[in-house]
């Protein structure tokens, strides 16, 4: 199957062909493939395509072990509403 | 072993504007060192504004000029940096407020910014959504505004690589060597670098770098936190400014913003639940109808801080180390004209504004301290 219809990140829109092509140009560890195409920063918090871009990630660089990203909460999108206390100001 | 023109640690905007500018004015032997990837620090953590409403001459003729910098870069570099000039809409909540900003607004015309003071009305016009119950008016700049820090920071290094800069990254500085009270390498993790200058640009590191030269920086981290929302449509352009509250729109749609925890100096970067609150609060109080969107992830990050808010230019006891840091939280947007006027002090071996003059280490043992009185987030 073509790379460019292989989509790995869904909230972003970013395709297998979009990584290698990054991966080529010179972001090979997985923080700056991340800023770089925005891949795993949509609202599914990169709980789909994350471990799709490691798996990729080893294949490209044949590294067996790829560190994983810095999570950062919340776990799920959270509406501004529901952190506010009621009666406090 | 390798020997470079220019040796620079960090690579963030200060590191890479000031190698921009340096291919630009000829200097091609360039190195950047970073210890982590590209944008890891402040840089890549920052709530992304750009303004010229400061109170001090120092601030706001160099964010002028960076202002007239950014919109260069957006014209010219070949990736999207997504700079957008939304205006810094900054919310005053009482007759004391506005008193004190009619002053801030008046410095700033008489240094060429186009600020000015707008009444709730006219807030209502910018950004209808607005609750303008609690505010008395507004200090308005229009050609105030934004970018995108990761955009950025490709442009800039897809354009230095282009030029022949060398940057490594996953490399840390671990000693710096002197030679008759000069710069003469610097020692990482994975090589040696013998270098004519060498650049502190390192951040929340800066400190650290500058021990190692044997020099004490007047700096101290403070964290600082942010969050994002979910994408929605464009409907907010300017960046909002209430008491210690910010937040704007970038342009993938989500609301970026922040405020002050009111914290002393710290190493940590952890985020936690009491900013959430304190920011969900003062949103809502500011635009009410953001109650239903959803917070789609926090981060923190360092204001690394100068006794009185300004940055740390230049040179001083060592004249090949050349200092770029303690921004205060403003080192983001003062990017494009902290890089300009660093490459132009190794050039040439002084800044081509007077106002920088005012902000070398020195000041420090003087005493000739320039407070700026507008900090937020």
């Amino acid at each position: 199957m073509n790379d460019s219809l292989i989509l790995i990140c869904r909230c972003e829109d970013v395709t297998l062909e979009e990584i290698k092509e990054a991966f080529n140009q010179g972001f090979k560890d997985i923080e700056s493939l991340r800023r770089h195409l925005n891949i795993g920063t949509g609202p599914c918090q990169g709980k789909t395509c994350i471990p799709l871009l490691e798996k990729t990630l080893a294949q490209l660089s044949g590294k067996n072990e790829i560190e994983t990203i810095s999570t950062r909460p919340p776990e799920s999108p959270v509406p501004f509403g529901a952190f506010i206390k009621r009666g406090k100001k | 072993m390798k020997s470079f023109d220019v040796v620079i640690i960090g690579g963030g905007i200060t590191g890479l504007s000031t190698a921009y500018y340096l291919n630009k004015m000829g200097v091609k032997n360039v190195l950047i060192i970073e210890k982590n990837y590209l944008g890891s620090g402040s840089t890549g953590r920052c709530g992304t504004g750009i303004r010229q409403q400061f109170t001090t001459k120092e601030h706001i003729v160099l964010m002028r000029e960076s202002v007239k910098l950014w919109k260069e870069w957006e014209n010219s570099l070949q990736h999207p940096i997504h700079f957008k000039q939304g205006g810094y809409l900054w919310l005053l909540r009482n007759n004391e407020e506005l008193k004190q900003y009619k002053d801030y607004v008046k410095t700033q015309n008489l240094l060429g910014v186009q600020s000015q003071i707008i009444s709730k009305e006219e807030v209502k016009e910018i950004v209808p959504e607005i609750n303008i119950d609690d505010i008395v008016g507004a200090s308005w700049c229009s050609t105030d505004g934004n970018a995108y820090p990761f955009e950025v920071i490709d442009a800039l290094k897809f354009f230095v690589e282009s030029k022949g800069t060398t940057i490594r990254t996953f490399e840390e500085v671990k000693s710096i060597k002197l030679k008759n009270g000069l710069i003469q390498s610097v020692i990482t993790d994975k090589d040696i670098y013998y270098t004519s200058f060498l650049v502190n640009g390192a951040g929340a590191g800066a400190k650290k770098i500058a021990q190692m030269a044997g020099i004490n920086l007047p700096v101290q981290n403070f964290r600082h936190q942010i969050a994002v929302s979910e994408p929605l449509e464009d409907f907010l352009n300017p960046m909002v400014v209430k008491g210690e509250l910010y937040f704007t729109q970038t342009h993938r749609g989500r609301i970026i913003g922040g405020t002050d925890m009111e914290e002393g100096p710290s190493e940590n970067l952890n985020s936690n639940i009491n900013f959430l609150e304190k920011y969900a609060r003062e949103v809502v109080d500011t635009l009410p109808t953001l109650s239903s969107v959803k917070i789609m992830r926090q981060w923190a990050g360092f204001y690394v801080v100068s006794p009185d808010h300004h940055p740390i230019l230049g040179s001083q006891e060592i004249p090949n180390l050349i200092m770029g840091c303690g921004y205060s939280g403003h080192g983001f947007m003062l990017g494009p004209i902290v890089g300009k006027l660093l490459a132009g002090y190794i050039k040439n071996g002084n800044f081509f504004l007077e106002e920088a003059n005012h902000l070398t280490v020195e000041r420090f043992k003087t005493g000739k301290l320039i407070h700026e009185k507008t900090v937020i987030g």
